[in-house]
């Protein structure tokens, strides 16, 4: 006899969420900030988002049929992750970047592992630290903002790297965007309003960004300059891809911890792995290796977090 | 002389130390950034696996038992240095390019894995194919997996550059690239074991 009846605890809740649903709900939350990275970067920028998207959702769909397995490029998942990939790349690299890098996130990142829910890493991370790895010529060459005309400039991080004193670059100008960096990050107030969206609709919590841009605050403001408690903390949280990886990658509901104490704790590992890569690491911005490396450790933050169960000790 | 072929063929196929046991892995990701050192390292496997079987399988019951795995190693650790020696004096490149890892052949899990496993319980020309068949298998798996790192990641074969307008992937080189190519590797050989079954 076919088992129709599911058992399992209260409290019983059922809506219309689904994961199609919510990965739409992402997609549209990102899109304010492509427009603004379009609008910034010129038409290049609008190239490497549609190969990067294609490149994701082609790559699932023949691998998917490849493996025989059930297809699901429009669940919306493949389209987030080149999406993401893309919006993590500086605006002019040339054209078989973003599908090389969309297929190494998908294939390797994520069906390897076996799809959506199956994977450890973040796969939009995946790819782009492998582009910067294998192509690091063409993931660090920034172009300048509001000048189509190509000319490259370094990104803020990069140039207080180098000990460049920044003072032609406001905090206004980093909150809108005026500066070099990747399509999808330099707007903070665009992201900002797709990051308000999905937490009024309850797509994300508070926990992971707020604690993650919080921690790379106080951390900075502590040992960001010479002397102690003197750090730079507001341009620390508003440049790099802090604000997009705090809301939109770290959040990633397979690769965080599932509890609201351990997505605290990995935020803080977060933001803590961030600061000290940023200040006395090998490279200007460690966003990305930030996040993968707490992925990696939210299996151990998992079984540590576990609610206890009634009955149980 | 059926017989011989068999025990030759099982280690490149059947029984391949690198994709179907999954010994030797140290080396394999370590070397295997370029065709050269694949082949010198293969080579250098290979005489050390031949040597040691043939006098493992001559010596099996002179051992003692329960000291086998010192006696095991002093042999080992012969055709290692006779090894080590000669590429020192007729290819410093090679010895250069392949560094610590000669040495390390002594350790090399395949040459014990085999002398443990088979010599010690066999004839000295089964030992002898089995050595000579083990060492093809690892040569073959550390020329694919160090091809596809030297073409991916450095754009040449053999040190030469092939197309001009390619664009290596960087990584591949990398020692995260050994562990990708090698993973992907094995995954595919698994699946065709299964495609078969």
């Amino acid at each position: 006899m076919k088992n129709n009846f599911t058992v399992s605890a209260a409290p019983h809740l059922h809506n219309k969420e689904s994961t199609a649903k919510i990965m739409w709900a992402v997609v549209l939350s990102l899109v304010p900030s492509g427009i603004a990275g379009v609008w910034i970067f010129g038409r290049g920028a609008l190239w490497v988002i549609i190969l990067g998207v294609a490149a994701a959702v082609i790559t699932e769909g023949v691998l998917q049929l490849l493996t025989k397995r059930k297809l699901t490029i429009f669940d919306g998942s493949a389209i987030l992750t080149g999406l993401l990939l893309a919006y993590n790349l500086p605006p002019k690299v040339p054209f078989w970047l973003p599908i090389i890098g969309s297929f190494f996130a998908i294939a390797i990142g994520k069906q390897v592992f076996g799809g959506l829910g199956q994977n450890i890493f973040n796969p939009a991370l995946v790819g782009r630290v492998f582009l910067v790895a294998s192509w690091p010529k063409y993931m660090t060459t920034f172009t300048q903002a509001l000048n189509y005309d190509a000319l490259t400039s370094a990104t803020p991080l990069a140039a207080l790297r180098e000990g460049k004193i920044l003072e032609n670059i406001s905090y206004l100008d980093l909150f809108l965007g005026k500066r070099g960096g990747c399509i999808g990050e330099v707007c903070i107030l665009a992201l900002l309003l797709g990051a308000i969206f999905l937490l009024i609709r309850g797509y994300i919590s508070w926990h992971i960004p707020v604690t993650y841009i919080a921690t790379v605050g106080i951390f900075t403001y502590i040992f960001g300059a010479k002397a102690l408690f003197s750090g730079d903390w507001l341009f620390h949280i508003l440049s790099g891809g802090l604000i997009l990886g705090a809301f939109f990658m770290a959040t990633d509901y397979v690769t965080s911890p599932l509890t609201y104490k351990g997505q605290i704790i990995f935020a803080i590992g977060c933001g803590v792995l961030t600061a000290v890569i940023r200040l006395w690491g090998g490279y200007p911005e460690g966003v990305s290796y930030a996040i993968l490396m707490m992925n990696a450790a939210t299996p151990i933050i998992d079984r540590h977090t576990k609610h206890r169960i009634y009955g149980t000790k | 002389m059926k017989k011989y072929f068999a025990e030759f063929t099982k280690g490149i196929i059947k029984e391949n130390p690198t994709f179907v046991l999954a010994l030797g892995l140290c080396p394999t990701l370590a070397v295997s950034v370029s065709l050269s050192n694949g082949i010198g390292m293969g080579i250098a496997a290979t005489f050390v696996l031949l040597g040691s079987n043939i006098i493992i399988a001559m010596l099996k019951d002179f051992i003692p038992d329960r000291i086998r795995i010192p006696c095991f190693i002093v042999v080992i650790a012969t055709f290692v240095t006779i090894t080590e020696m000669m590429m020192k004096a007729y290819s410093p490149a090679l010895d250069r390019a392949l560094g610590i890892y000669v040495p390390l052949i002594v350790v090399n899990c395949i040459v014990l894995g085999r002398a443990e496993a088979y010599a010690q319980k066999s004839s000295v020309l089964n030992s002898f194919f089995d050595g000579l068949g083990m060492g093809a298998g690892f040569t073959l798996a550390l020329l694919l997996i160090s091809g596809i790192r030297e073409f991916l990641g450095a754009g040449k074969i053999f040190g030469h550059t092939v197309f001009k307008a390619f664009e290596p992937a960087f990584v591949l080189g990398m020692p995260s690239g050994a562990l990708l190519v090698i993973g992907l590797l094995l995954g595919f050989f698994n699946l065709l074991k299964h495609r078969k079954t």
